[in-house]
């Protein structure tokens, strides 16, 4: 798969991490949903609190924990906002 | 003389010791400056994603929340002002203050009550001397706010602009707490390292600033899908993003006021040295003014005593 997402977390204080992604997963306040390249546009409120999971290309996988977020997915990209995101544990063990 | 000499070299040990001090509160605000400005820089990609997630959801939802809809009869209007925990920072905190006054004056003969919310401890102590009601105040946190500060601040904001959406003329409405129908901030705008201006800005009813984005003069924005539906999410979104325009007009409060400590204590700094330098002179000249005194009085008196001994 060629294609890939583009994807930004930001926190109100700084900028997270942004970069390509194969899949973002997150889980807003309707359910679970994965967003692959190519995902129609969607605005989304995350779940509290709420677990969003990167998955990079090369199979690694990080993983954070996002409080008061909203997930944005537009044809430029992906977008979590949060107000606060910290690393989980689970982004240690990666894949 | 010699007292003389002694009073001005006291004089001058006091004027340098001032000037240590205010050199190294002048370095100090000049990092602080620095570090102010990484965070706004900070803070930019998520106040620019709230924006175009808004201005997103504006487009597509039928724009209709208490937050966004001018009151059609404003009674009280909420003023937050901005100002500085510490002095030493030059006009930073007045000005802000006057600007607050000359706010406050314009409601008033608008009809509108003002309602005071004041951050740090500068205009708090102005307004308790005079003994004028304040609604609500925070302090502590006026050179590094953090966001958690601001959220606490908005949420207060925000109760009371809810609770004042009710209000009848001769008091509060059926919820029996006096809301506000306005919101206004008074902030100090960093405009360079030499300029920092206080402003007034409404942050309720909230006015979305859309600036033309280059996707929207192409063509209309995509339609987008929502979880959960439109309204329940301007409804989580709009308190986070007034929020985020405090924590914003916070940010740029704080590196004003270290800007204005910089230039204040640079010219204290300076001062303090001019001092010491005329004092120095003064005391070299008064020194020689003895010494010169001492040797014409010993010349005269050897002088005094040749022309005795000779006469004898």
């Amino acid at each position: 798969m060629a294609e890939q997402l583009n994807v930004q977390l930001v926190a109100v204080e700084e900028k997270v991490w942004s970069g390509k992604a194969e899949m973002v997963i997150a889980r807003t306040t309707e359910g679970e949903l994965g967003v692959l390249p190519g995902h129609a546009p969607l605005l989304g409120q995350l779940a509290e609190p709420g677990q969003v999971r990167i998955k990079l290309p090369g199979g690694e996988q990080l993983a954070y924990e996002v409080a008061g977020g909203f997930l944005s997915v537009s044809e430029r990209g992906v977008t979590v906002l949060a107000e606060s995101a910290t690393p989980t544990s689970a982004a240690a063990q990666g894949n | 003389m010699a007292a003389q000499v002694r009073v001005l070299r006291q004089r001058i040990r006091s004027a340098k010791g001032m000037k240590k001090i205010t050199k190294a509160m002048e370095l100090v605000a000049t990092s602080r400056i620095a570090k102010s400005q990484a965070r706004v820089e900070a803070s930019l990609p998520y106040a620019r994603a709230i924006t175009g997630v808004l201005t997103a959801l504006a487009s597509n939802a039928s724009v209709d929340h208490p937050l966004l809809t001018p009151r059609e009869r404003v009674r009280r209007a909420g003023v937050l002002l901005v100002t500085a925990d510490r002095g030493l920072a030059g006009g930073y905190s007045s000005n802000a203050i006057k600007t607050a006054e000359s706010l406050i004056a314009r409601l008033q003969a608008d009809g509108k009550e003002p309602v005071l919310y004041v951050i740090g401890r500068k205009g708090v102590s102005f307004y308790r001397f005079r003994n004028r009601p304040i609604e609500a105040s925070w302090t502590g946190f006026s050179e590094q706010p953090s966001f958690a500060d601001a959220r606490e601040v908005g949420e207060t904001l925000i109760k009371a602009f809810s609770a004042g959406a009710d209000d009848v003329d001769s008091g509060p409405g059926s919820d029996g707490v006096l809301g506000v129908d306005e919101l206004h901030i008074v902030y100090t705008e960093f405009k360079s390292l030499m300029t920092q201006t206080p402003v007034t800005r409404i942050i309720g009813p909230l006015q979305v600033d859309e600036r033309p984005r280059s996707e929207a003069a192409v063509g209309v924005l995509p339609d987008y899908d929502f979880e959960p539906d439109p309204e329940e999410l301007l409804d989580a979104l709009l308190p986070k993003y007034i929020n985020t325009r405090i924590y914003a007009a916070l940010l740029e409060s704080a590196a004003s006021e270290s800007a204005a400590r910089r230039r204040a204590m640079k010219s204290a700094t300076d001062n303090a040295e001019e001092m010491v330098e005329k004092y120095t002179r003064e005391m070299n000249s008064a020194r020689q003014a003895g010494i010169t005194q001492e040797i014409s009085e010993i010349v005269g008196g050897a002088n005094a005593l040749a022309a005795s001994g000779s006469e004898v």
